[in-house]
């Protein structure tokens, strides 16, 4: 008995180096793109026949740091990200020969602050939001102190006298860093004494709205958004930060809060006026086309119609698709596979 | 002296009831917590373990088929187009779209499978088991909204409103309230035959309602019993369900079609982003050849490294220090093994990512303390009588150890293995970092091929917005745990079975 298992062990640790070529598409990258890129792979598999391919969900950084490893079979063919490719990231990626990379737009991602729908409804602005998250907020004089808000009376005294908490991603995801960019950012900019602030010191101004309080207000509830859904039907008073997708899946259990007065939908995410929203991309690797069997059928099967178009299953999904002008230049990349250059990167 | 005695007695056994009654209620609360998780859990998942279709007759278009290649048909256009027809009273994109939205599309793949079987079928008509999508089957398991059903009992008046749409509805009596004496609130919906409108509330002092199907311009009286009210207690733009789409249902499901029956999907499958054709046999395959692996390497080397230390290895500083190690190890993090493995495995021995060798290969990592630990504590429980024996017969101390001690030892090894298997089973940090938490599709064919295993199964579900994926969750738990508690039971069952007590 034990001398065949030893052979067994044997012959799995030898027959390793033996691979074939690779045949299956690789995808890595943000939890976010990670629903509509596995719906798109599910229906390649399926109306291609060849096989389905396998899809990583290890964040939008963790993605870009994985693609940028270099070129060849060992290395991811697509990386999806919740935000654009970064200056870092971009150069990295030259430095190690992945030179040609191809950027396409899919979609928007709305991000929603939602709360339990027993609740009494809010509205809030970005500013209110800012003044009630930020761990530290500057006080009459302009001076920063730590946020001394309790209750949202405190922060706006048109607002209900309920303690603030409100349940949001942890620092390691890309919500969060949306949430901070394109909310308490925002926000702090509305106060004169942080606007001044940006002026002299950048990167102190940056600290301000980027640091979120740690002293209960905000609760670290983990990646899992429906766990956030739960806990907010137990507990009428807290608030949620999520992707709009959630809210639109679970819209039984909790309603969405309007922003500066606009709610999230799909038409205000997808014509603007909706402003807490990200756009949400592909990239490809071009030198792996050709090798990769089946990866200009992948990116012609994503920006098809029936995927991303307004009536495609990705907006089933909860996808917030792209107006017609923006599809058409994404199409328009894809087709004549459009390398990324240096002036494109931020 | 006596009294003094006596209230230390009392407060003696004071103490001791009070210990008692610690441990039971600990038990107690201990107890609570799991029946709480498991009621949880089990009522959770069993809707997953049912599946709900709907019989259509479709026809296979000879034009829509290439009978040389049976697979590449517009199947999913052949059912969709089937199960219009049957309600042709639906015009217009949205409303069509709708109808077909209650349809999963894995009803193409049966069809697909009914037609590769039987290629004679190409131009007849079948009667076809159509999966419904996860939204409907929600509403059909009662998940998503509750519905009660009460007939009419008076006369209901109908009248279209002039130059804007909408009806008025208005009861027999005259004075009151409309809405109190025909029991409607918004929301409600009136169903009768040819038409079917929904309550928005007074108006202006009338009753008003818009229509869901709109209905014949000559009827504009319903006697009581001829129509029904349909109250929900969900509004509809909280539910993922239309109010037409209910009624479609109900109209199916009064017809006696649809058809409830065992998930054996859910056994069958591979992962798939729709929920109701989302199964669990890719993870289960995985995670078979991950601890197939894991299990074939830690086993025999976990014994060995333990039959040396045990009874061969002099006892001196470098043993002391590999033993202190062996320990601290079996107390690392999981994660640390992930990351161990994807420096060793992926960047430098170049294996390929999310294979179950790999995972296996770092779960046999993981495991190999926990076994070798194990292993030493039942070599040691043998009493050294047995191995002086041997020796005293003139038995090397080779055949000792091989042909009389480690027979007797093996209960215990085997236990101890089991449970490591059994962490085994159910890690998913170490299989993070090999690129295991993935969506794999295809079912893995074998130790290089892309596979994930159940938990990591469990957490992807977990994270998908759609509702219905949370009872799939619950079901893959179920599923976990039952293969947990099986390989327990095998542990429990080896020890009694083959333990010897001296």
């Amino acid at each position: 008995m034990k001398r065949t298992l030893l052979t067994v062990s044997l012959v799995a640790l030898t027959a390793v180096p033996a691979l074939a070529a690779r045949d299956q598409i690789r995808i890595v990258g943000s939890s976010t793109v990670y629903p509509f890129t596995t719906a798109v792979a599910e229906q390649f598999g399926k109306s291609t026949g060849m096989k389905t391919p396998v899809v990583e969900s290890t964040g939008t950084g963790g993605g870009m740091k994985l693609f940028c490893a270099g070129v060849g079979e060992d290395t991811p063919d697509f990386t999806n990200a919740s935000r654009p490719i970064k200056k870092g990231e971009f150069e990295d990626c030259q430095k190690n020969g992945v030179t040609e990379i191809v950027q396409l737009e899919v979609g928007f991602d709305g991000l929603s602050i939602a709360q339990s729908k027993d609740a009494t409804p809010l509205s809030l602005t970005k500013e209110q939001l800012f003044k009630a998250l930020a761990k530290n907020i500057p006080d009459a004089d302009g001076k920063l102190i730590p946020n001394p808000n309790k209750t949202w009376k405190d922060v706006d005294a048109s607002l209900p006298d309920v303690k603030i908490e409100v349940l949001g991603p942890p620092p390691t995801s890309g919500t969060r860093d949306s949430f901070a960019e394109l909310v308490l950012e925002a926000g702090a900019l509305k106060n004169p004494a942080l606007a001044d602030l940006k002026k002299a010191d950048a990167k102190a101004f940056e600290a301000v709205w980027k640091s979120i309080r740690e002293d209960g207000a905000y609760v670290e509830a983990g990646e899992n958004d429906n766990l956030i859904v739960q806990k907010l039907t137990a507990n009428p008073t807290a608030l949620g930060i999520f992707g709009f997708s959630f809210v639109e899946q679970n819209a039984n259990a909790i309603k969405d809060i309007p922003i500066e007065g606009v709610e999230a939908t799909y038409e205000t995410i997808a014509d603007g006026t909706y402003k807490v929203a990200r756009p949400l991309f592909v990239y490809a690797k071009k030198q792996h086309i050709g090798t990769i069997p089946g990866m200009a059928e992948f990116i012609a099967e994503y920006v098809s119609d029936k995927a991303i178009g307004e009536d495609g299953y990705l907006a089933d999904k909860g996808l917030v698709t792209l107006p017609g002008e923006e599809a058409d230049k994404t199409r328009a990349v894809a087709k004549d596979l459009t390398v990324l250059t240096a002036e494109d990167v931020k | 002296m006596t009294e003094v005695r006596n209230e230390l007695v009392r407060k003696r056994y004071a103490a001791e009831r009070r210990f008692r009654f610690y441990g039971a209620a600990a038990l107690g609360l201990t107890a609570l917590f799991l029946a709480f998780l498991l009621v949880d859990i089990v009522s959770k998942g069993l809707p997953a373990f049912r599946e709900t279709s709907v019989e259509v007759d479709v026809t296979v278009d000879a034009a829509e088929v290439d009978p040389a290649n049976l697979a590449g048909g517009n199947y999913d256009k052949m059912i969709k187009e089937a199960f219009r027809a049957e309600f042709p009273d639906v015009k217009g994109r949205t409303e069509r779209k709708a109808l077909s939205a209650l349809l999963s599309s894995g009803g193409a793949d049966t069809l697909r499978s009914m037609v590769i079987a039987d290629p004679a079928l190409i131009g007849k008509t079948v009667t076809v088991p159509v999966l419904l999508g996860d939204d409907a089957d929600l509403f059909l398991k009662g998940l998503l909204t509750r519905v009660k059903t009460t007939a009419g009992a008076m006369p209901l008046h109908i009248a279209q409103l002039d130059g804007e749409e909408g009806f008025v509805l208005t009861g027999d009596k005259a004075g009151e309230e409309a809405e109190r004496q025909l029991g409607l609130a918004a929301g409600d919906v009136i169903r009768f035959k040819g038409g079917a409108l929904r309550v928005t509330g007074p108006q202006n002092g009338y009753l008003k309602a818009e229509p869901i199907f709109a209905p014949d311009p000559a009827i504009t009286t319903l006697a009581a019993g001829q129509w029904d009210v349909l109250a929900f207690s969900v509004p509809e733009s909280n539910r993922r369900i239309s109010d037409a789409q209910v009624l479609w249902l109900d109209q199916l499901k009064s017809e006696g079609r649809i058809e409830t029956s065992f998930a054996w999907r859910l056994f069958e499958a591979g992962d798939s982003r729709e929920p109701e054709l989302a199964g669990i046999r890719g993870a289960l395959i995985g995670s078979l050849l991950t601890v197939l692996v894991a299990i074939s390497l830690a086993l025999p080397l976990g014994i060995a490294a333990a039959i040396y230390l045990e009874e061969f290895a002099p006892k001196n500083r470098w043993t002391d220090l590999i033993e202190v190690n062996i320990n601290n190890l079996a107390a690392v993090p999981s994660i640390i093994f992930g990351l161990l493995g994807l420096a060793v495995f992926l960047n430098f021995f170049g294996m390929p990512r999310s294979a179950p060798l790999v995972g296996g290969l770092v779960l046999a990592l993981l495991v190999l303390p926990t076994i070798i630990i194990a292993s030493r504590a039942a070599l040691k429980a043998v009493p050294p009588s047995i191995t002086e024996a041997a020796l005293g017969v003139g038995a090397s101390k080779q055949q000792a150890v091989f042909q009389h001690v480690l027979p007797l030892a093996l209960p215990g090894i085997m236990t101890g293995t089991i449970l490591g298997l059994a962490r085994a089973f159910g890690e998913t940090a170490p299989l993070l970092m090999i690129g295991m938490v993935a969506f794999i599709a295809d079912i893995p064919s074998g130790f290089t091929s892309a596979a994930t295993v159940l938990p990591v199964q469990v957490f992807l579900w977990s994270d998908l917005p759609e509702m219905a994926f949370q009872s799939r969750t619950a079901a893959a738990i179920i599923v976990l745990l039952v293969v947990l508690f099986a390989l327990n039971a095998v542990a429990i069952y080896l020890r009694k079975r083959f333990e010897r007590r001296w």
